[in-house]
């Protein structure tokens, strides 16, 4: 499973769709929009993704750790569009028999997601917005 | 030979849009495109050094060569999660 939406995410979506009952173990991982950055109060983010490379990217990513570990199944939401403080930003959510290669494996697939899936974030701040991680964004004032 | 060239994120912002379509003569290559996408933004902007580049939705290298009718991705920093 594989969700981007710009509607709030559901974990139990996510949790059910994995579920089995020869699995031991299901890993939910919730990436939340917290209040603070880099020293300043954040008030909201924003998500941009290019959705057709986003979805078969995270399809990649589920077949690498279904590859490299002994898991079941794995499912994946993320939020584009505005993000409220304490929204939900990522959800992953992998089952297995047991809790080890869970844990393992969605902890790397977080890792790989900030590194290859075209998934964006902008940073609304006190007096300002930035892209996050873009060398030649602007910290413009509002 | 035709490209589209879509920019996201901070690189459209810079860049005043986030769709272009340039003509380029065969074999070219990504860096071409990525010229010629400077050449007609509406707005002048610079490829950061960190920036990728993804032909029908696989990373490519900027010396790979591209065929009519392919759509080229710009893709800066990601930072999703």
């Amino acid at each position: 499973m594989i969700i981007i939406t710009d509607q709030p995410l559901d974990p139990n979506v996510l949790t059910d769709a994995v579920r089995d009952d020869s699995d031991g173990a299901v890993i939910t991982f919730e990436g939340v929009t917290r209040n603070h950055n880099d020293g300043r109060g954040v008030e909201y983010l924003e998500y941009e993704a290019y959705r057709p490379m986003a979805e078969e990217k995270l399809q990649e990513l589920i077949d690498e750790i279904k590859e490299r570990w002994e898991i079941d199944r794995v499912a994946v939401a993320h939020r584009i569009g505005r993000v409220d403080i304490g929204e939900l930003s990522l959800v992953i959510a992998v089952s297995a028999a047991h809790r080890r290669p869970a844990f393992e494996s969605t902890l790397h697939f977080i890792d790989r997601l900030k590194q290859v899936v075209p998934i964006w974030k902008k940073e609304y701040f006190e007096g300002g917005e930035v892209w996050i991680g873009d060398p030649g964004s602007e910290r413009a004032s509002a | 030979m035709k490209i589209a060239i879509k920019l996201f994120a901070g690189l459209r912002d810079r860049a005043g849009t986030g769709d272009l379509s340039v003509e380029l003569p065969d074999g070219a290559t990504v860096r071409d495109a990525i010229d010629a996408a400077q050449q007609s933004a509406p707005k002048e902007w610079i490829a950061p050094t960190s920036l990728m580049a993804a032909v029908n939705n696989e990373y490519v290298e900027f010396t790979g060569a591209l065929s009519d009718g392919d759509e080229l991705a710009l893709i800066p920093p990601v930072s999703g999660g």
